[in-house]
């Protein structure tokens, strides 16, 4: 697993039945594109978040497909309807097979 | 010919544009192939969707790109000047309210970004932004 990761999401607390709402994530990963070389000529191996997905009391937002382009702590901010209260699940899969995870509940009202 | 520090400096900048002209599109023959395995040979449309990237990006490692396609059930984003150019893929699901995202990239030189939508109906949308990089993004 790649050190320092660390999850952040900004989701509002509450909002009303059937609204949108902006989503804006950020997870800190250093996301070594396997194309820069280390002070000795030697390829830096790929190391990379490779997906990321939003669930909403089990139904699918977004699902991301990330590839090297991606910048370091990759950011990423989409809209969201919100049926009822709940809880979203982001979940961040890494090329090392590690998965971070991140859960906001959000209330009606 | 008298060789003046002025002339010098003009050759100079044109040789300088020329490269980076080609060094530009050295890889966009890669993005079309990228592209043309994404939509199966259909021709693109354009007018439903909007990619919105800065003119200049003055550091290549983190460009702001914000794509926006009423209509999509997927989106991707290819970089056409990137050693490889896939950049990201985004599918929406049922709890999307609109079909738009916004994320930061990674540019190794001045080049064109490009999304391409893939709508409900199957078929394709393609939009492009040209981003012209002062520093390039991916190291060396």
């Amino acid at each position: 697993m790649a050190s320092g990761v660390k999850p952040r999401v900004k989701v509002p607390k509450t909002a009303a039945a059937g609204e949108t709402i902006t989503i804006k994530t950020l997870i800190s990963h250093k996301m070594e594109s396997g194309q820069r070389k280390d002070s000795d000529g030697n390829p830096i191996p790929r190391s990379i978040i490779n997906r990321f997905t939003t669930e909403f009391n089990g139904e699918n937002v977004v699902d991301v497909a990330l590839e090297p382009a991606i910048s370091t702590n990759p950011y990423f901010q989409f809209d969201a309807v919100v049926p009822e209260a709940g809880e979203f699940k982001f979940t961040w899969y890494d090329d090392d097979g590690s998965v971070y995870e991140e859960t906001k509940s959000i209330k009606i009202g | 010919m008298e060789l003046t520090r002025r002339k010098l400096l003009a050759i100079g900048a044109s040789t300088f544009a020329i490269a980076s002209i080609t060094g530009a599109s050295a890889y966009a023959s890669l993005t079309d192939d990228a592209i043309a395995a994404l939509t199966g040979g259909a021709e693109a449309g354009e007018g439903a969707i909007t990619i919105t990237a800065p003119e200049i990006a003055e550091n290549g490692n983190t460009v702001p790109v914000a794509v926006d396609a009423p209509g999509a059930v997927a989106i991707t984003l290819f970089a056409d000047g990137n050693p490889t150019p896939g950049v990201a893929t985004f599918k929406f699901g049922p709890l999307s309210a609109s079909r738009s995202a916004a994320t930061r990239i990674r540019l190794a030189t001045t080049q064109n970004v490009v999304a391409v939508a893939k709508m409900e109906d199957g078929s394709f949308q393609m939009a492009k932004a040209n981003v012209k990089v002062t520093i390039g993004g991916c190291g060396g």
